[in-house]
């Protein structure tokens, strides 16, 4: 079977058979065993892996988009394996998707999903709506419940800006597959709480990109300053958070300068306040 | 009692090309022309869902003419296999060669096995390389032949005579809205010498495989205003003849069939 993908001969019947779609369903019937959820059948069902683990994703919506933003440490027990890691990806032109739990396993789930998007809009020959691309992360999610229950989970968050309505909009997940429309900001991972509290305290819906921009570094800051798993603005190594902004004009990654001129100012105000800017209480 | 025929396998392969060919021949032809920042594909279809020119990879897309079922199909696998391929290996691996050569295997064990009638189709694969170099346009013929195509190429009904006009008028470097207006020059020739068609936008399908996009993905069809703009005549500053002998008659709202120049189309009879 895997010669098919190799050799140079005829297109094997299945890939001229009218089917779905969908590249995950073709490959179910096709080649099943490239299928991560197949790929871990018979291994031991007890035991503990240890394995890089992603922490902190944080997004929020402004007027005209979303933004998606990530930590860049990878811890794995309470060692740091990982400084630079990538936790946000393009899911397709006008999405992204950010990873927490099992590196491996999330980075594989997020390749094929942005297999799964592509496939769809090449063989429909148009895109997806932003509640189905939502509905197929689901469904890869669930399929990793097996692994999730041995503690190997994903929990990845999803953004995207919605052409229908004109708006960004985001979706966060919990490991069986469960789907859930966030309003304003969320939070997924290790350092999930604090940051999900300090945007709370932060976040306003007339917020310009920017502005939104700067509040998520400060919770990702404030969750790195109470987990220890998730990583702080590493200033002396140049390495800052991942921060996506998706608009009507499609995917966009913040380029390393304006990441670390938010992430320097926000450091330098925290040299005079350490626990971040207040919020009234008048 | 009735004797069985003999066909001589000779007979019978000259046969199943034929009846593709005239399959092919009934429909309206498919242009494919390089320009300075990749390649073009420019289509005579009026459907706006059911696509002739198709992204099947980051640089691959896939330009087909015949019986739509049938392309549509191979289309399918292709996406399927470069998928698969990228999804198993990597992206790069992925590449044009592979892909027509999977394409001619598929088309030629259907071409010469007896329970199957030959498909009616004829296929372009292309990718768009790094620089004009690199490059690269397969044609594929119903009975799994492929041939390495440079600068311009043509496929379907009127194919041959389409080719030729522009082998003669392609040259490297031209930009997207020569490239344009070549191809539909070329689509709206008259095999039979007649006067010449006017297309216009909506009767085109217009793509590229633009290699300058700073997307991964390089494949970009081209519609409405922007496809406009590029079939309205060159401005003065490109070099086309205003008062040419051929100008065309019945050019009403959009001109794609701008006056030729004088001296390259009178040594053109075709």
């Amino acid at each position: 079977m895997e010669a098919d993908t190799r050799g140079t001969g005829r297109l094997p019947a299945a890939f001229l058979t009218p089917g779905s779609s969908s590249f995950v369903e073709f490959l179910a019937a096709h080649q099943p065993e490239l299928l991560p959820g197949n790929r871990h059948r018979g291994l031991p069902q007890s035991g503990v892996v240890e394995a890089p683990h992603g922490t902190t994703i944080v997004s929020a919506v402004f007027p005209g988009g979303v933004i998606l933003a990530g930590d860049r440490r990878a811890t794995m027990g309470n060692l740091i394996s990982k400084r630079d890691m990538e936790k946000v990806f393009p899911a397709d032109e006008y999405s992204a998707v950010g990873i927490a739990g099992t590196a491996g396993l999330a980075v594989e789930m997020v390749r094929l999903f942005q297999l799964e998007l592509e496939h769809y809009e090449k063989i429909e020959g148009a895109q997806l709506s932003l509640e189905g691309k939502a509905n197929r992360l689901t469904t890869m999610i669930r399929s990793n419940l097996g692994m999730a229950m041995q503690g190997l989970a994903v929990v990845p968050v999803f953004a995207g800006y919605d052409i229908d309505e004109g708006r960004g909009r985001m979706f966060s997940y919990d490991v069986t597959g469960g789907r859930y429309e966030e309003k304003d900001f969320t939070a997924t991972g290790s350092g999930s709480t604090f940051a999900r509290s300090s945007l709370k305290k932060l976040y306003r819906r007339d917020l310009t990109e920017e502005q939104t921009a700067t509040a998520v570094v400060q919770a990702l800051y404030d969750a790195a300053d109470d987990d220890s798993a998730t990583g702080g603005p590493d200033v002396t190594r140049k390495i800052f958070p991942v921060i996506a902004v998706i608009t009507d004009e499609g995917y966009r990654r913040m380029d390393e300068d304006e990441v670390s001129s938010i992430a320097r100012r926000v450091l330098e105000e925290r040299l005079e306040s350490p626990d971040g800017p207040r919020a009234s209480i008048t | 009692m009735s004797t069985p025929f003999y066909v001589s396998p000779q007979q019978a392969m000259a046969d199943r090309a034929e009846y593709a060919r005239k399959g092919i021949a009934r429909g309206r032809s498919v242009v494919v022309l390089t320009y300075a920042d990749g390649i073009v594909f420019v289509a005579e279809n009026t459907s706006r869902a059911l696509h002739k020119v198709s992204e099947i990879y980051d640089r691959i897309a896939f330009a087909a003419v015949g019986r739509y079922n049938e392309f549509e199909n191979l289309r399918i696998g292709g996406v399927r296999y470069a998928d698969l391929r990228g999804y198993s290996y990597d992206r790069a691996d992925v590449n044009a060669r592979g892909l027509a050569n999977v394409y001619a295997q598929t088309l030629g064990t259907i071409f010469s096995s007896t329970g199957e009638k030959p498909y009616e189709v004829e296929l372009i694969v292309a990718e768009v390389g790094k620089g004009p170099d690199d490059d690269q346009i397969y044609r594929l013929t119903p009975d799994g032949s492929v041939v390495d195509e440079h600068g311009s190429v043509a496929v379907g009904g009127s194919a041959d005579s389409i080719s030729n006009y522009l082998g003669k008028q392609h040259h490297d470097g031209m930009s997207l809205g020569e490239a344009v207006r070549l191809a539909v020059q070329g689509l709206a020739r008259d095999p039979n010498g007649g006067q010449d068609r006017t297309l216009t936008q909506d009767q085109l399908e217009v793509a590229v495989l633009d290699r300058t996009r700073p997307q991964q993905r390089k494949f970009k069809r081209l519609l409405g205003t922007q496809l406009g703009r590029l079939l309205e005549t060159a401005p003065a500053t490109e070099t086309v003849g205003g008062a040419g002998t051929g100008a065309t008659a019945d050019d009403e709202d959009i001109p794609v069939a701008p006056p030729e120049e004088p001296g390259t189309t009178s040594s053109d009879p075709e």
